[in-house]
């Protein structure tokens, strides 16, 4: 190591040593990066003073400021209840036919429903509501149990087929082929009848008799001509929208098997505010349909 | 001043010297961030309801991890608004203290899966693994189709479940010594899973495939993905109070 020297070129000291020639020479760091190194540190001393960081035995020190991230979320959670607190208040009060009539109450809860049915139940009836296999699509006009908004209502609250909600709307099908109802050779008929009354196929030998095995099993819940009953949640078959499919395949599985939707009841799992909210959001999506006369008669029917 | 600059250049130009000293730094970084969290009340909270998973959870978990589910989808719940409105409530630190390795992160292609558990039906998941676009039209992950045709390779779960206990996962020695039983009682419909549900409380035992003659891959996941999240009930008032008492986080 040789001795530190002036360089001659720029009057500098050099830190000493050198390789081949070349050494280094010792000019101090540049103001600008050594405050803005003394300013961190000033920051950093800031920082562990003002919120949590230095761990003790069997906590860490609060801070001055008290932060913490669930503290945090807990004020951002009361500053949203509060700022809705009103609002949800009326919507509570409010009869969900009230709230149809309201337009104000009307707008406020469809927006909030609008909010809600991402969360919960865009999963199975798809993010435009427009459902999939298995699952109604909620734009249409087509309803199983009834498309007032005082029905949509009933159905969210206490669902389809819900294992232990006795209110749930309950329905089922028998299983034609399985259980040995109908022979094979029969559902085969019986899928050419309701494809014909649905327009998906030309009249043919096969329906002619299914339609005589339509009149004597299935009617009784589908109707004579196929156009469903709301009561007992059967759809209407005389159109081309289908639940699960309108092919053969899975007509003869649906015939064969029988098919059992559930859909949850949601009375159990969210707020009733929240309820009504998606029951208005629903009714508005295209299909809603104007309460029938009598509105209390449908309420107990309903039941 | 002057010799400590000038010891520091015999640091700075010994090798040995530099890498001991730099370990020595790296070793009290370590113990100053990683060591309290062995010690600190909410690291190590315990909560009501937690238990060790059943076999078939475990065995579900096993495939989870096999399939890389981790790639895409989270396990926890962060405090924000957003995470909690759209998830639920936020994940507890033991809600995850049998987990090994934990399944934590916030890279989401998927949604978190920390609450998932009873949100869906067993058909819904079963339909959405095999063909995830049948119900959800705009998703982009992949079908696991072939779970649904594979039988659970049953392995020896007793040997799992010890090697679990072994690294501090409280199995009892009933747990451990019915653990290939407990395997397919869950899945059973037919078995009675009482003694099951008595040593795993929460334990929800029923056939989850709709394949009811065969234990398949598709049940221990549905299995796994059906108790995630449900064991502890956050919105308990003993929860609520615990919650309260350490907001300092």
């Amino acid at each position: 190591m040789s001795k530190p020297r002036l360089d001659d070129a720029t009057g500098v000291e050099t830190v000493g040593h050198e390789w081949d020639g070349i050494e280094e020479l010792n000019n101090p760091l540049p103001r600008w990066w050594l405050w803005s190194f003394y300013a961190c540190i000033v920051f950093a001393i800031g920082y562990c003073v003002a919120y949590p960081a230095i761990p003790l035995l069997n906590t860490s020190t609060k801070g001055m400021l008290g932060w913490s991230s669930r503290g945090d979320l807990a004020k951002e959670m009361t500053a949203e209840g509060l700022r809705t607190a009103s609002l949800r208040a009326e919507l509570d009060k409010a009869s969900i036919e009230q709230i149809a009539a309201d337009p104000r109450l009307r707008r406020a809860a469809i927006d909030g429903g609008h909010a809600a049915f991402k969360v919960n139940c865009v999963q199975c009836h798809g993010n435009g509501a427009a459902g999939s296999a298995g699952y109604p699509n909620l734009n249409d006009d087509d309803w199983l149990w009834g498309g007032d908004v005082a029905t949509i209502h009933q159905t969210l609250v206490d669902g389809v087929r819900q294992p232990g909600d006795d209110a749930t709307r309950m329905s089922q099908m028998p299983a034609f082929g399985r259980d040995g109802i109908l022979t094979a050779a029969q559902v085969q008929d019986v899928v050419s009848h309701v494809r014909v009354i649905a327009g998906e196929e030309k009249p043919s030998a096969s329906a002619q008799r299914g339609a005589a095995i339509f009149e004597a099993n299935c009617a009784v819940c589908h109707g004579a001509g196929g156009e469903g009953s709301r009561a007992v949640g059967a759809p209407k078959l005389a159109d081309a929208i289908w639940l699960y499919g309108g092919d053969r395949k899975t007509l003869t599985q649906t015939i064969t098997n029988a098919r059992y939707g559930v859909m949850p009841a949601w009375g159990s799992r969210l707020d009733p505010v929240t309820v009504k909210m998606l029951a208005t959001y629903v009714h508005s999506l295209g299909g809603g349909e104007e309460a029938p006369a009598p509105v209390p008669d449908i309420a107990a029917a309903a039941k | 001043m002057t010799t400590i600059v000038e010891r520091h250049k015999t640091l700075e130009r010994n090798v040995t010297y530099l890498g001991l000293a730099a370990f020595a730094a790296v070793i009290v970084g370590g113990i100053v961030e990683i060591a309290p969290l062995f010690w600190i009340d909410n690291t190590i909270e315990k909560v009501d309801g937690m238990r060790p998973y059943t076999p078939l959870e475990q065995a579900g978990r096993d495939i989870y991890i096999r399939e890389g589910c981790y790639n895409c989808h989270s396990q926890m719940i962060r405090p924000f608004r957003d995470e909690v409105e759209r998830y639920g409530h936020y994940s507890l630190a033991a809600e995850s203290m049998y987990d090994h390795p934990f399944q934590w992160g916030s890279k989401r292609t998927g949604p978190d899966l920390a609450r998932v558990g009873n949100r869906y039906s067993d058909e819904w998941h079963v339909q959405h693994l095999k063909d995830p676009r049948a119900v959800v039209p705009e998703s982009i992950m992949p079908t696991y189709a072939h779970l649904a045709e594979h039988d659970l390779n049953q392995g020896d779960m007793v040997a799992e479940l010890r090697t679990l206990y072994q690294i501090g996962v409280p199995y009892s020695q009933a747990d451990i010594a019915k653990a290939n039983d407990d395997l397919k009682t869950q899945a059973d419909p037919a078995a009675d899973a009482t003694d099951l549900i008595k040593r795993y409380p929460k334990a929800q035992a029923r056939d989850f495939d709709g394949d009811p003659a065969r234990l398949t891959e598709m049940d221990a996941l549905v299995a796994y993905l059906q108790m995630l999240g449900t064991l502890v009930d956050v919105n308990a008032p003993a929860a609520q109070e615990t919650l309260a008492k350490e907001k300092g986080r």
